[in-house]
């Protein structure tokens, strides 16, 4: 071509940053017999209920487009779940679409508030996609980073430090990915105030609200004075083991919806009917499956955090998901060179924390959602990799006591 | 019995696993070494931990095969001999490997397992309808274990990780 490919990009396509998880995936992918930790998605097949409705939804025939917002009758249980789990009030006709997983339910919040150049705060460390996401709706997206010292929590000081003349709305996500830390009732009431009195939006990512361990969860919609200010995003990917059917939802005030539907009608038309199907059963059936998985996980975090604590990796203990972000600074390598090093080592892969922001340098990303077998044969050969980068453990004799 | 919430929890994880070390069953659980190994044998002697039994599928061990029946037994009880009485005598046979009290058809039943369904035959014939009060007793042999004590025997691809080693 005349011009070459570049001539002919979109210069917010050529800029945008690939993903590090991408990357890492490639060289962990190359190798064989990697214990992975590296994964964002449960260990468990999506309960067989959930399938059966979905085998049965075909053979019944059910093959045609759906509503663009998603089956009524599968709104009207989303709506359901919303109210008796988190105590937030929608109205499954005009303020719920069900969209190919969360992750295009962020993309449709973005694309419908946010003007070129609106500023976007993101709590970082983060998902990889939200920034890129407010790019690509045109937006710029602000980071403010939080640490340990708050559990990975953002302060009210932290927000209103970032907030400018062009911000327009703040990403929340709790319990979060990477750090699992969780934001409690009280630390959401202290930062809705800040964001009323700066009139700013809540995209708020919920995807991990079923994997809350401590505490109940709280959405941000249900603080007094939020809901006409929120974007609430769940699906069913991680508390339902649902990562690979692609359903998420989200749910706002009639006016958002609407243009987000819009935007949603254009490019996607309607999630799948049949995995729609099996949707609804999720939501009406499989209460107690979801519970055992979430008892599991929490099980394996209290083995997984207690662990990389005595061998020396200061890991705070995190509320929800199913991540644990040690610091990895009693190294001195950097996170980059620790995932590398620890894959061609040890071949256990993790996620090297910079990917996530830059607040996460000097951590990394394990998933314990990998059986405690794996969990097991995996710390036992990080312990062995550390120790040869000389870290001994402060408490590696004295055992674990509590109450 | 009324259980601790931490007895309860290191139940749930030994059902799971119970190889696990007590070290990890420790963490997990949070609670101290100690206290999982008090709770253990706490449990053991009250037999709510009844057993570890391990799970083997025979059938995919040449020479041990061995065959499987369930029989529905029949019983007259008769004054001063209840169910009980009999159920016990039959469970003393070391080839019975369970046995229940029913509602419906039948009252008793029986899992046999022995080396061949000659012995099985033999069990039957002899030792168990010659028991004063088993009016009758149909036996049907098993012909392939699917799933057991809610393990899956055939499961294949299931249990396999299909994850992609590193994703979001
Ligand atoms: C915080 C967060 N939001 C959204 C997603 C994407 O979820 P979905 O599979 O529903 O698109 C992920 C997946 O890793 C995530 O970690």
């Amino acid at each position: 071509m005349k011009h070459g490919y570049e001539h002919y990009l979109s210069q917010t396509a050529k800029e945008l940053q690939p993903s590090g998880i991408r990357k890492f995936f490639d060289l962990a992918a190359s190798m064989d017999d990697v214990i992975s930790l590296g994964v964002g998605e449960p260990d468990f097949v999506t309960p067989w209920s959930i399938r059966e409705a979905t085998i049965l939804s075909l053979e019944q025939g059910f093959t045609s487009y759906t509503a663009n917002a998603g089956l009524l009758e599968l709104r009207e249980e989303i709506t359901y779940y919303l109210k008796n789990r988190f105590g937030v009030q929608y109205n499954p006709s005009n303020q719920i679409t069900v969209t190919i997983g969360a992750s295009q339910a962020i993309d449709l919040a973005f694309r419908a508030i946010l003007n070129q150049g609106d500023e976007v705060l993101i709590v970082e460390p983060a998902f990889v996609s939200y920034a890129p996401l407010v790019a690509i709706a045109g937006g710029t997206p602000v980071a403010v980073s939080t640490s340990p010292a708050n559990g990975f929590n953002v302060t009210p000081e932290q927000i209103e430090a970032a907030i400018t003349e062009k911000t327009k709305a703040i990403l929340l996500c709790s319990p979060n990915n990477p750090t699992g830390s969780m934001l409690t009732k009280n630390e959401l009431i202290e930062i809705a105030a800040v964001i009323k009195k700066h009139d700013l939006l809540v995209v708020s990512d919920e995807i991990y609200a079923e994997l809350s361990y401590d505490e109940d969860f709280c959405s941000v919609a249900a603080i007094d004075g939020m809901y006409e200010r929120t974007i609430l995003i769940n699906g069913f990917s991680k508390g339902f083991a649902m990562t690979g059917w692609r359903l998420g939802f989200l749910a706002a005030p009639t006016e958002f919806v609407e243009v987000m539907l819009k935007i949603y009608q254009y490019t996607t038309m309607c999630a799948p009917n049949m995995l729609q199907r099996g949707a609804i059963e999720a939501l009406r059936n499989t209460y107690p499956e979801v519970e055992s998985m979430r008892n599991s996980y929490r099980r394996r975090r209290n083995y997984v955090v207690q662990t990389l604590n005595q061998m020396g990796l200061d890991c705070h203990v995190p509320g929800g998901a199913f991540y644990v972000f040690p610091s990895i600074r009693a190294t001195g390598l950097s996170s980059e060179q620790f995932a590398e090093e620890l894959l061609m080592k040890e071949k256990v892969a993790v996620v090297p924390g910079h990917v996530f922001g830059e607040s996460g340098e000097g951590y990394i990303r394990c998933s314990y959602a990998t059986s405690m077998a794996q969990l097991q044969e995996a710390l036992k050969r990080m312990q062995r990799f550390i120790e040869s980068k000389g870290v001994l453990a402060e408490h590696q004799s004295e055992k674990v006591k509590t109450h | 019995m009324q259980l601790s919430k931490e007895e309860i929890e290191i139940l749930k994880i030994i059902e799971e696993n119970h190889k696990l070390p007590i070290e990890s069953i420790a963490l997990m659980a949070m609670c101290s070494e100690d206290a999982v190994s008090a709770a253990i044998q706490k449990l053991e002697q009250a037999k709510i931990i009844m057993s570890y039994p391990t799970l083997i599928d025979w059938s995919k061990v040449e020479g041990q095969e061995g065959v499987i029946a369930m029989i529905d037994v029949k019983v007259t009880p008769k004054r001063g001999v209840g169910f009980n009485e009999v159920a016990e005598r039959i469970s003393r046979f070391p080839e019975v490997s369970s046995l229940y009290l029913m509602s419906g058809a039948y009252d008793l039943s029986i899992t046999i397992e022995g080396k061949t369904m000659n012995q099985i035959a033999q069990f039957v014939s002899e030792k168990l309808s010659t028991i004063e009060n088993v009016v009758s007793t149909t036996t049907h042999f098993m012909l392939k274990k699917y799933k057991h004590d809610g393990v899956n025997f055939n499961s294949g691809n299931e249990d396999k990780d299909r994850r992609m080693v590193v994703s979001p």
